[in-house]
């Protein structure tokens, strides 16, 4: 059987989170709950006469996303109409970039899981802007424009791909960087950030590039990783069969989880792109260009990097902690309340996002839970100190998840303080070991790895709340004094 | 340059136009003569004219990120030929056509 590697290329569409649309006054609301054309003008709703002017700061959130993905800035720039009639935009055209995008030759690194990095390319960003949205209701489709006219970079990756786990990867990176950069929630629910995966498989070894196929309305990352994998799979099962992939639009089916085919392209698309009339080119200040750059944010990786350096984290905590903006503020605001850096990133990896897990939650919504990253650095805090043990702090983090409050009060009120008096400690030691002669008498008989349930039985004794250290050791001292 | 009937009906697609028999050999012939009329610019000299991308003596013309009151939806939607739920209502569309 032949073996074949998928040829993936991402385009991505985010919405930039500016207060006003990208050639109009009209500000920018949550298409998914703001009442139906409410924020229209005759400017977005193509009226005769009407002159569109470009959103400066649109301009600088594309620039900054073009060099936090070490893209190359061109001198010149020019918006270009992008014609086709569709309801979602009134004049007949979108504002696009064609010829001469804002962002070109970039790159973005990614992680592998073995452990390695990988560059993939980034074609252009170039700026356009969003269409209406379309409700299709008993033989007739109604149109909401709120949407038209709001500030969108495609931005397009080279075919650089080669798996679904490195579609994921890079997806995340890239959300992880618009996040950083402010300029997009990267809610993908919502549609305010939108990816699109082009896939076609080929023998490996070879260099041909077959027909691929395109991936709409994923509505996650998750959704693109898997899609991406079915996708690849159908493909291969295709060729395997003899058969041939055509080229179309699918769609994924996120209840059967397949994709289906939307849309089958029998020609290349016909935009009739020209460089658009009503808006004078742009030809960026270097100077302006340099001060976007000055104040770029730290990146994920730079952030990273940093976590490792500073305070001694694995790469992978670090990477998991960076992931997503929402995480890396938490982290850095549990640090800032004087939590240890180590022990925060692993109650923190470990706990709390098992909490989140449960519930469902994403770990972009972290901010909004009620354990708060105080409370996480006062519980890390209590821990150092010897005040409880470790047990009593997994206990007490579902408590917090589940009701917020303060660690050192749940302490108090429900008696968790950590038992470290070695006679009491001594005491259940004894009593355990006086109720389990044959544990005892198999333990020294060499099957050492009883002193675990030993252990165990113990810390039952002192309801959960011992000095594992102390338990350890007297429990030691006291087997060895039963060896005759 | 020779239009023929297939790029006129390719043309009529693409601008939504149900053209008849007669309408696309009218239309051919036309387009024809505009593109031979326009054609003959192609026998100037321009090797040594910069290329231009904009006739406006115009760049970098920006607004600041400013939102200003939108127009009533009544008065967006007075001119519609159908609304309907405060949205614009359009013979049903199910080909999904739209771009990002």
């Amino acid at each position: 059987m032949v073996a074949y590697e998928p040829v993936i290329g991402l385009e991505v569409h985010a919405e930039l989170l500016t207060e006003s649309k990208m050639f109009c006054t009209c500000a920018v609301v949550d298409s998914t709950s703001a009442e139906p054309n409410t924020v229209v003008c005759p400017v977005c709703l193509a009226m005769p006469g009407v002159l569109p002017v470009i959103n400066r700061k649109a301009v600088e959130f594309g620039l900054m996303v073009g060099l936090a993905l070490n893209c190359e800035i061109p001198a010149f720039n020019q918006f270009a109409r992008k014609s086709y009639f569709y309801p979602d935009l009134p004049k007949g055209y979108q504002i696009s970039q064609y010829e001469y995008p804002l962002a070109i030759n970039g790159w973005l690194e990614i992680d592998l899981p073995d452990g390695s990095t990988k560059r993939i390319g980034i074609r252009r960003a170039h700026l356009e802007e969003d269409t209406g949205k379309l409700t299709h209701v008993d033989g007739h489709s109604l149109v909401d424009l709120n949407r038209a006219g709001v500030p969108l970079l495609e931005i397009v990756s080279e075919a650089d791909i080669r798996s679904a786990e490195e579609a994921e990867a890079y997806a995340r990176k890239l959300r992880a960087i618009l996040q950083y950069l402010g300029v997009n929630s990267g809610d993908m629910s919502k549609g305010v950030l939108r990816m699109e995966p082009n896939i076609s498989v080929r023998p490996v070894g070879s260099d041909d590039l077959r027909t691929r196929t395109e991936i709409k309305n994923l509505n996650s990352i998750r959704s693109l990783a898997r899609a991406s994998a079915y996708e690849i799979e159908r493909q291969i099962a295709l060729y395997e069969a003899g058969e041939s992939v055509q080229q179309a639009t699918m769609g994924w089916d996120e209840a059967r989880q397949v994709t289906v085919t939307q849309r089958v392209k029998e020609s290349s698309e016909d935009y009739r792109y020209f460089p658009e009339p009503d808006l004078p080119v742009l030809e960026l200040d270097r100077a302006w260009i340099e001060a976007v750059r000055a104040g770029l944010p730290e990146l994920p990786d730079a952030k990273r990097d940093r976590l490792m350096a500073e305070h001694g984290l694995s790469r992978y905590d670090a990477s998991v902690l960076v992931a997503q903006r929402a995480v890396a503020d938490y982290y850095e605001q549990a640090l800032a309340a004087g939590g240890d850096p180590k022990q925060v990133a692993n109650y923190l990896i470990g706990d709390v996002f098992r909490q989140m897990n449960l519930e469902g939650r994403e770990r972009d919504d972290i901010g909004a839970i009620l354990l708060t990253p105080q409370a996480l650095a006062e519980l890390v805090t209590l821990v150092r100190q010897g005040a409880i043990n470790h047990g009593v702090a997994k206990q007490l983090i579902e408590t917090l998840y589940a009701e917020g409050g303060s660690p050192a009060r749940l302490v108090e009120q429900r008696g968790l303080a950590q038992v470290s008096d070695e006679s009491v400690i001594g005491e259940a030691v004894a009593t355990v070991l006086d109720e389990h002669p044959d544990e005892v008498a198999r333990y020294l008989a060499g099957e050492e790895k009883l002193i675990k349930f030993l252990m165990g039985m113990v810390m039952r004794a002192l309801k959960g709340k011992g000095d594992a250290q102390v338990v350890q050791r007297q429990l030691a001292a006291q087997l060895e004094a039963r060896r005759k | 340059m020779k239009i023929d009937r297939a790029t006129v009906e390719h043309i009529a697609e693409l601008a939504k136009l149900d053209l008849t028999d007669d309408e696309i050999a009218l239309y051919a012939g036309q387009l024809s003569d505009i593109l031979d009329a326009v054609g003959q610019l192609e026998q100037l000299d321009t090797g040594a004219i910069p290329p231009t991308a904009s006739v406006l003596p115009l760049r970098n013309v920006f607004r600041p990120d400013r939102a200003q009151p939108s127009l009533p939806r009544d008065a967006a939607l007075a001119n519609a030929a159908d609304s309907a739920e405060g949205q614009f209502r359009v013979d049903a569309v199910l080909d999904d056509a739209g771009e990002g």
